[in-house]
């Protein structure tokens, strides 16, 4: 994306939460269900060993399925999780070099264990990714952290990341304003560690005004130091279908070699 | 009825670098009224808004809300009494959702989540923003958070709304809807304001604050039609009390040249009429 | 450096969750006892602030790359220990879950390596170094020495987390080779970063850096000094005393162009393994299956698919396990907070 990395992620952020505010069936579910799908699911393709390639596969019906269902852009969301794949290979390229293994052979020619495995990564980290965009564009960050909340989490870092996510966007356009203005009279050099502190430390003090401004806010109407929530949901059976069926079918793709079974071609791994 | 009175009687606030913020402030709002409080940047009119809420303890002098004195036992009855709404509505507006920001204030009251839900829906709807309570802050438009922050005051049903700079930073259009806002409401009503304009549609009185005094405290019209006060405060008339800007930019060019010949300068006005 | 999902295993990334979870559910206990209630819109904007902060890049002198500010350390100094860790959760958390940025198994090592480190050996490392009223000469030191040492340590996190979990297969010496020397830069940089912000804020206004008299007991402060410094030099020491044979190995028969797999100094091969075998901490995890086994190509398909779904099934069901002590731990702890701190 061009412009200044500030200006990125506010968009992503902004997508993101975009897609959540729209209803569909699965919008509708008990954020604490989809927080323990997503948890499950991502343990689960985690769980396999490094050479696993095929059976990972029947995983990426998962977001793809939760996706169509939710309504949601899919060539946008494709995207997005697609962006992972250079970090990926990057952090899976060792494995070539350290493990040399012929494992397979394809019409004369050799593949090694590495080579496998770096795949393997590769799918992990799509799978990973697309778990995580997933579980924000149909649940919403707010109810994400009411269900892990209710799962456990104390409140006062609940409250923290409300708080974090409603000043994001504000702290970041100031940020953008800054650095733009810096920019613009800059004359072409880079941010120097000096200036990068002076730039750092106004707008730190600029948020620390804010937090004052803010506290004076909340004490006006009444704020005694705790935070009172609403109405809690409810876990319906709707809900438990949805963790009951999608928990069973990661289990089963994990003991069970669904792609064998199915009798699609091996990548690889050994069968 | 008394407890909607807000009597400040010889207010001093000095902060502790020194600076003399409020000095012997006095005068007496009593219930309905609407009152602007004006001043250039530095006067002291946020530091007396600060006094209103409690959230300032005055360093001399007294404020009195209703009956009661402030103190820290009175204070959430106070807070539930003046609404205070601040100039800049992402300072206000602190809850993910604008609906939990409009009910954070009945929540603290304690009251039962129906009733909550009740308050907010009448407080939203009476702004005009029940569409948009399952939005983030984020995504509103400057008015709507204004409008956004009043709902979250109203919610906690104030006798008192108090605002600090209600129309700033708004388009023409939502100020428009702001002011006609405004107008409807029965609470008494303190604003401090730059936008003289509004303060002669919505403040039949007027409070000048220069260098932390009050130099001035009466009916708009007048104070505004005094113009040795107005410069003396470093403030200017409304501009609608003002002339047309073009014909009074047109008499200033006219009398800062020499005297010309009639037939030069009649032609000229001739011609533009 | 993040963690990442993929080169995590269930089983490690349990028990990086369930030191995290601890570790939050201790923070949150200790500031629900500060009375002083600023301090929660605070938390929220200054993690709002670090999470823009993070995005401004700017340059580093002498190399012509970019760098980006941690943080840890630098919460740490304006809001404590305790604080700074929620609000570096509360940023890693989002980047997980908006940006892909790390991942969700991964957070608690993230939340860990770059959230503990900082907050709770780099900051009374920082006070300790810095003493009561610190010029900006020693204040920068103090911070460069701090900063490294928590991106060592969290570097050395990454190391263990990922050959712990066996899907890299970097070898342990190889990694911690790559790993340490490049955050020991990155150290020097934060720390420079970080006593810049410092700098301008004292000159500015000093009144929002606590006083220096809030760390705890300088006894206390002094063991963490030493158990920093250990732990720093334990993992350059362990590094050399560990040194992964195969990955030795292998550097030989690339160097040598032989695929001799068995070293001349076998005794000395021997002894490396057993003291692998005694130090490394998961020593019942396969880093590399095939080496001990001589090198031979895969055997039979049916064979080590049984092995591999044997293994990874255990690792499923670890995994599960440590993460459901720790969601309970987490419970138990947020609801003893709860029950013995309640205001209303």
């Amino acid at each position: 994306m061009s412009g200044p990395p500030v200006l990125g992620a506010l968009v992503e952020f902004r997508q993101l939460d975009l897609f959540a505010a729209q209803s569909s069936g699965v919008h509708r579910l008990d954020a604490r269900a989809k927080v323990v799908v997503v948890l499950a699911f991502v343990v689960c393709v985690m769980s396999f060993g490094r050479y696993a390639v095929a059976s990972l596969l029947p995983y990426f019906a998962f977001p793809v399925l939760v996706a169509i269902w939710a309504q949601l852009p899919f060539a946008m969301l494709a995207r997005k999780v697609a962006m992972v794949v250079p970090i990926a290979v990057l952090i899976g390229l060792p494995n070539p070099f350290f493990d040399r293994e012929m494992v397979l052979h394809v019409a004369g020619l050799g593949i090694s264990g590495g080579w496998i495995s770096l795949v393997s990564i590769v799918l992990r980290a799509l799978l990973a990714a697309a778990a995580a965009i997933v579980l924000v564009a149909v649940t919403g960050f707010p109810a994400v952290c009411g269900a892990l909340e209710r799962l456990g989490m104390p409140k006062a870092l609940a409250v923290q990341l409300l708080f974090l996510y409603r000043y994001l966007t504000v702290l970041g356009e100031e940020a953008l304003r800054m650095t733009t203005a810096r920019e613009l009279r800059g004359g072409g050099r880079k941010l120097s560690i000096r200036l990068y502190g002076v730039l750092v430390g106004r707008l730190l003090m600029r948020t620390w005004d804010r937090a004052e401004r803010i506290y004076l806010a909340m004490c006006a109407r009444g704020f005694v130091g705790d935070f009172n929530s609403g109405p809690v949901s409810r876990f319906g059976w709707r809900d438990l279908a949805f963790v009951g069926g999608c928990c069973g079918a990661f289990l089963l793709f994990r003991v069970r070699d669904v792609v064998q079974v199915v009798g699609n071609a091996a990548l690889g791994g050994g069968r | 009825m008394s407890h909607h009175l807000v009597e400040a009687s010889n207010l001093t606030h000095v902060y502790d670098d020194g600076t003399v913020a409020l000095n012997e402030v006095s005068f007496r709002i009593t219930h309905g009224e609407s009152v602007a409080i004006i001043g250039v940047n530095g006067a002291g009119k946020s530091t007396l808004l600060l006094h209103l809420n409690g959230y300032l303890h005055p360093t001399r002098g007294d404020i009195r809300i209703g009956e009661t004195p402030l103190t820290k036992e009175t204070l959430p009855a106070i807070r539930r009494t003046v609404g205070l709404v601040f100039q800049d509505p992402d300072d206000q507006l602190f809850m993910p959702t604008v609906y939990d920001d409009v009910a954070f204030g009945p929540r603290n009251q304690g009251l039962p989540e129906t009733e909550v839900e009740r308050r907010v829906q009448d407080a939203l709807e009476r702004v005009g923003v029940w569409a948009v309570r399952s939005k983030p802050p984020y995504r509103l438009s400057g008015g709507e958070k204004k409008r956004v922050a009043i709902a979250g005051v109203l919610a906690m049903a104030p006798d008192i709304l108090v605002m600090d700079e209600p129309t700033s930073g708004l388009d023409p259009h939502a100020r428009r809807q702001l002011i006609r806002l405004l107008g409807e409401f029965s609470h008494t009503r303190i604003f401090t304001s730059h936008d003289l304009d509004m303060v002669l549609e919505l403040c039949p009185r007027t409070i000048v604050l220069m260098q932390g005094a009050v130099m001035a405290d009466g009916p708009t019209r007048e104070i505004f039609g005094d113009a040795a006060l107005l410069e003396r405060c470093m403030l200017e008339r409304p501009l609608s009390m003002q002339s047309c800007p073009i014909c009074a930019a047109r008499q200033r060019q006219v009398a800062s040249t020499r005297p010309r010949a009639w037939r030069e300068v009649l032609p000229l006005q001739a011609r533009r009429r | 450096m993040h963690m990442a999902d993929a080169l995590l295993s269930p089983a490690v990334g349990g028990m990086m969750w369930g030191a995290t979870a601890v570790t939050v559910a201790y923070c949150a206990r200790r500031l629900q006892a500060d009375p002083d209630e600023r301090r929660v819109p605070l938390m929220g904007v200054l993690g709002a602030f670090l999470f823009a902060a993070q995005m401004i890049n700017f340059s580093i002198p002498g190399t012509g790359s970019s760098g980006h500010l941690g943080g840890g350390l630098l919460l740490a100094i304006l809001l404590g220990p305790h604080a700074a860790f929620l609000v570096v959760a509360s940023v890693l958390m989002v980047q997980a879950l908006f940006f892909a940025d790390g991942g969700l198994l991964a957070l608690g090592c993230n939340i860990f390596n770059l959230g503990f480190f900082p907050a709770f050996i780099g900051y009374p490392l920082y006070r300790r170094l810095c003493g009561p009223a610190p010029g900006p000469g020693r204040a920068a030191g103090a911070a460069i020495v701090a900063a490294i040492v928590s991106l060592q340590l969290g570097a050395f996190g990454v190391v263990l987390e990922t050959v712990g979990s066996g899907i890299s297969a970097l070898p342990f010496g190889t990694f911690v080779l790559f790993m340490l020397p490049i955050h020991f830069a990155i150290g020097i940089v934060e720390g420079l970063v970080t006593a810049a912000v410092v700098s301008f804020v004292r000159a500015t206004r000093p009144e929002v850096l606590p006083s220096a008299t809030s760390v705890g007991s300088s006894i206390r402060s002094v063991a963490v000094t030493f158990l920093a410094l250990a732990m720093a030099l334990g993992g350059v020491g362990a590094w050399y005393a560990s040194k992964d044979p195969d990955g030795l190995e292998w550097s030989v028969a690339r160097v040598t162009g032989s695929s001799e797999q068995n070293s001349p100094d076998t005794a000395v091969h021997a002894a490396l393994g057993r003291i692998q075998q005694q130090i490394a901490l998961l020593p019942d995890y396969n880093f590399r299956k095939p080496a001990e086994e001589g090198g031979q190509a895969r055997g039979d398909g049916a064979a080590d698919n049984e092995t591999r779904l044997g293994t990874s099934v255990a690792g499923i069901v670890g995994g599960l396990i440590t993460l459901v002590v720790a969601v309970v731990i987490g419970t138990l702890l947020a609801r003893r907070a709860r029950r013995s701190g309640m205001r209303n």
